[in-house]
């Protein structure tokens, strides 16, 4: 078994939020990606996927446990010291206007990583290797030459994704979190982008944290899936285990949730599951997800499950999985 | 009579100094107790439409030709004081978000009230017990509670309820969601969809549903119809659009959703390029430049023709060429 | 809620204390001036200037000095203006600030009512010749001098009609207090407010009028027509009541510097002798213990008057006393 190339041990992440509230945005996160995986993040909105996404790169700085890159522990290094291992971890995020500076042309926004890091000899590279790469990367994402000339407010939704992509691509970074990266887009054009990154991952060898709240999406792309619900992780494992026979209710009733584009009679709809996720301010005691499962029983209300392997390879972190599917 | 026929409708509004058709010859027909699915991507004008029929459409220079009639009533140039009695007592709307739907500085309660006072003669305590009762019908719990909260104190699902519930205050025949559920999450949506489904049943309301994701539409909608860049590509019963999509935009939407259940494929199929601006619309069928069926009789704008139960805009079930039928995986 | 006043109390203070010491640190310890001179006045006797050096403690550590000045500003209050012939400072400035508030208050109460009408009807026949000949006048009333203004208001309400119909009623220059003859201080002051108010009005009405039309793009407003109410009810009711919020605390900061002294042009165009003009007086003179009082009179009330809009605050925007916004 190949080491991870990106772990997380245990984080936490809290923010205050006056009066003496902590929200628990993260609470004792587990999870190793090794080289060559996609681990999608799938959650509502509150679950904690984004934070761990900014963890992961420390773009954010967990409140506790560790971060491990590449063997190399980088939770809390400074930024000094951090800075060469940055061009080896990229992201690229939702909304794909809101990080493309509007007023520089596309050469200039993907060629600035190019400038400010030094090449592999430690060297800085001269405008002709700029240029070069430059060219490739746009071959790369499928976007014409001419495009490094343009502005931002001339391309449509998904070719800025492309851009926002080659700009992450630019120091050929190992590992790419990508948070919401088509949940933005019109279907007919999400099917392009999360086609380039399949492809993008075959000829480069890239490993994703993938992180969407749209399943379907997710395991198209995902080689494993962990799901999350109020700051924890409570399923984990292979995309395919995880989403055809689901373990957890929660995995359940989100899969069941998703209004998928086929026509069935009116009684042959699941129910929805009640009520809201509520506040990870004041997370339930026991199991989080005991106030809306529908199977949960007395000890669910006080002691909250650990995640193990119910004997297939995936962690559930429930006291009574599903079991068939 | 339908409750609502929509006869050619159609939207221009000034763009840098000439007149581009966001809307183009619209036609459909909503029944009583009826849900009609209008799908599309973003720019295919379907949000438009709904605001034409709540002449909500205040653009300087609009101009809104064609013919919509509600309960035989000619909507269309409609003045605006005549439209201010049907809005909220006839013809309500709900919005996608509903945490800037409502004015920040109210209770929900209190806009509620509002609506119902505005449109008839009834006390604040008359019109707050309504309030209670409606939010109760949405399933909100403690609705006397919620009604005293302001909209940012509630969660997501909680204010799209009390947004229906608005809507409904007055008993309207036609309610207008535009994309009632994208703002929530999936668990959520799944609950609001149901509620607007038991609304037919409950209030007999007739439902406008716009949306971009086509398994709402599958989940919900009777019957549905397709817009392209302002134009229809195709409308039919829901299960029959579904089954047997017509056109060839309709079929490549369908298989650009990766598929949750079955075999993954290697690769989406998706469809080239990105939807025309409707300035730049293409002269004849608009969706020819990304279109794998793409011939030299699309030159020419296809009329919107019945094939079976569906109305289709496309030359190809005129030329003997049907698309195949999908295979529903469940 | 009762914590946040108090901790806004709390604030209120120390900017206070940090004010008084900040100016006290300009006027009495820079170096190479010497403050007991200063007091004393030009040509002092020998005797004078010994008592002064006492009384405020010179001859001790600028700690001590600062404590005794305090005392005398707020305890014992007998801080005395030498160079002002032994005038007791702080009944000075007790007496100028009714004048002052009269003015502010009177005025603020015209520009407040004038800029919501006009900005309000503006918004709602915006792109008409309403709209347009509205914020004209806006223009014009910011662009006018308060100076000229009231020198012509002075010309012919004093001079040249006074002795018409029209201007008769108008009393001389100068305060009539309120509790002496209250229809005398309505005569005395109604020209001054005006005055005063023309360049608020033209500020205010075009600030809110952009506020509305602004505003009317929201998602709030499209719901609020989509009610069926009335024009006038959505511009009011959802608009306007919306708009406050930025209104009010414009509002605050203008009042507070104008109560603090920043009406100085009106106050000497009409001969008015308000807590302005004694600050410009005391500045002329170098009268320091005259100084610190206005200065600190003025610091007092721009912070409370920024504690009250904060106050407001709570009262007009439900998500602040959620401590969300």
């Amino acid at each position: 078994m190949t080491a991870p190339l990106i772990e997380a041990q245990s984080l936490r992440m809290e923010y205050r939020v006056g009066r003496g509230q902590v929200l628990r945005a993260l609470d004792g996160v587990s999870l190793a990606v090794r080289p060559g995986e996609v681990l999608g993040l799938v959650g509502e909105s509150g679950c904690g996927k984004s934070t761990l996404g900014r963890c992961l790169l420390r773009l954010a700085r967990p409140t506790a446990g560790r971060v491990v890159f590449d063997g190399t522990d980088i939770t809390a290094l400074p930024e000094r010291t951090l800075r060469p291992l940055r061009q080896g971890m990229q992201m690229v995020f939702q909304d794909s206007y809101a990080s493309l500076n509007p007023r520089r042309r596309i050469g200039d926004l993907i060629a600035e990583p190019l400038r400010v890091h030094r090449d592999g000899q430690g060297r800085r590279r001269t405008a002709a290797d700029i240029a070069a790469r430059l060219a490739e990367l746009m071959d790369l994402v499928g976007l014409p030459q001419a495009a490094l000339a343009r502005y931002p407010h001339e391309f449509s939704g998904g070719q800025r994704q492309r851009i926002n992509i080659a700009r992450a691509l630019a120091l050929s970074p190992r590992l790419v979190v990508a948070d919401e990266p088509v949940s933005a887009l019109d279907v007919s054009i999400q099917a392009q982008i999360v086609n380039l990154f399949m492809d993008l991952r075959d000829r480069l060898g890239l490993t994703y944290v993938f992180v969407a709240h749209d399943l379907a999406v997710v395991r198209q792309i995902s080689t494993r899936v962990a799901v999350m619900y109020l700051g924890a992780i409570v399923e984990l494992g292979d995309a395919d285990t995880v989403l055809h026979r689901p373990a957890h209710p929660y995995t359940a009733a989100l899969i069941a949730a998703v209004p998928e584009p086929v026509v069935l009679p009116d009684g042959d709809r699941a129910p929805p599951l009640r009520g809201d996720v509520p506040s990870p301010i004041a997370p339930p005691p026991g199991c989080r997800f005991h106030t809306r499962c529908p199977s949960a029983q007395d000890r669910c209300r006080t002691d909250p499950p650990a995640l193990r392997d119910p004997g297939d390879g995936r962690q559930v972190a429930c006291h009574f999985p599903l079991t068939g599917g | 009579m339908p409750l609502l026929a929509v006869r050619d409708l159609t939207i221009a509004l000034p763009v840098g100094g000439r007149m581009v058709t966001i809307i183009d010859s619209v036609s459909f027909t909503l029944g009583a107790r009826e849900i009609l699915g209008i799908v599309g991507e973003s720019g295919s004008g379907k949000s438009m439409t709904a605001l034409a029929l709540m002449g909500l459409i205040d653009a300087p220079g609009a101009r809104i030709t064609g013919s919509a009639r509600f309960k035989g009533r000619e909507l269309v140039g409609l003045p605006q004081r005549a439209f201010r009695d049907l809005r909220g007592r006839e013809i309500a709307m709900i919005f996608q978000d509903p945490m800037t739907a409502f004015t920040p500085v109210y209770t929900v309660g209190w806009q509620i009230d509002e609506q119902i006072r505005a449109h008839g003669r009834v006390t604040r305590k008359d019109a707050r017990a309504r309030t209670i009762r409606l939010l109760g019908d949405m399933g909100v719990p403690d609705p006397a509670r919620v009604a005293d909260r302001y909209p940012h104190q509630l969660s997501g699902g909680l204010r799209q309820r009390a947004m229906i519930a608005m809507a409904l205050s007055c008993n309207p025949s036609l309610l207008i969601a535009d994309e009632p559920t994208t703002a929530l999450d999936v668990t959520v949506q799944a609950q609001i969809l149901d509620l607007l489904r038991r609304l037919r049943r409950e209030y007999g309301s007739s439902v406008l549903l716009i949306t971009h994701d086509m398994g709402v539409v599958a989940e919900t909608c009777d019957r549905t119809m397709v817009l392209y860049s302002g134009i229809i590509a195709e409308r039919g019963p829901t299960g029959a659009v579904f089954a047997r999509p017509g056109h060839p935009y309709t079929a490549a939407l369908l298989d650009s959703i990766p598929p949750l259940h079955g075999a993954r494929p290697a690769r989406l199929p998706s469809i080239p390029g990105s939807p025309p601006a409707p300035a730049d619309r293409p002269a004849g069928c608009p969706f020819t430049p990304r279109c794998a069926y793409a011939h030299d009789a699309c030159a020419v704008r296809p009329p919107l023709l019945p094939r079976g139960v569906q109305d289709i805009a496309c030359v190809l079930p005129a030329e003997g060429r049907d698309l195949p039928a999908r295979c529903a995986t469940v | 809620m009762a914590m946040a006043i108090l901790r806004r109390l709390g604030q209120t203070l120390f900017v206070l204390v940090g004010i008084s010491v900040l100016v006290f640190l300009v006027f009495f310890a820079t170096p190479g001036a010497d403050p007991t001179a200063r007091i004393a006045g030009r040509n002092a006797s020998p005797q004078t200037v010994a008592r002064v050096r006492v009384e405020y403690g010179f001859d001790r550590p600028l700690p001590v000095q600062y404590i005794r000045m305090m005392e005398k500003l707020f305890v014992t209050r007998d801080l005395t203006s030498y160079v002002n012939r032994g005038e007791k400072v702080v009944p000075e400035v007790f007496q100028a600030a009714p004048v002052t508030v009269s003015l502010v208050t009177g005025a603020a109460v015209i520009w407040v009512l004038a800029s919501v009408a006009m900005g309000t009807l503006a918004a709602a026949l915006r792109g008409g010749w309403v709209d347009r000949g509205l914020m004209m006048l806006g223009l014009v009333g910011i662009s006018i001098p308060v100076f000229w203004l009231g020198q012509v208001a002075n010309l012919l309400t004093q001079s040249r009609y006074h002795d018409s119909w029209l201007f008769s009623w108008v009393p001389g220059l100068g305060y009539v207090p309120f509790m002496q003859d209250p229809l005398g201080w309505f005569r005395a002051l109604v020209i001054p407010w005006f005055t005063l108010a023309v360049l608020f009005i033209g500020i205010y009405s075009r600030v809110l009028r952009a506020d509305l039309v602004a505003v009317r793009g929201e998602d709030f407003m499209r719901t609020a027509r989509a009610k069926g109410l009335s024009p006038a009810r959505v511009l009011l009711f959802h608009g306007l009541r919306t708009s406050m919020i930025t209104f009010v605390s414009l509002f605050g900061l203008d009042f507070a510097q104008l109560v603090g002294g920043g009406a100085l042009l009106t106050e000497v165009v009409f001969g008015l002798q308000g807590v302005g003009r004694l600050t410009y007086q005391a500045l002329g003179n170098l009268d320091l213990p005259l100084i610190m009082a206005t200065v600190m009179y003025s610091a007092v009330f721009v912070v409370i008057a920024n504690a009250v809009v904060d106050m407001l605050y709570l009262l007009l925007d439900p998500r602040v006393r959620d401590g969300r916004a």
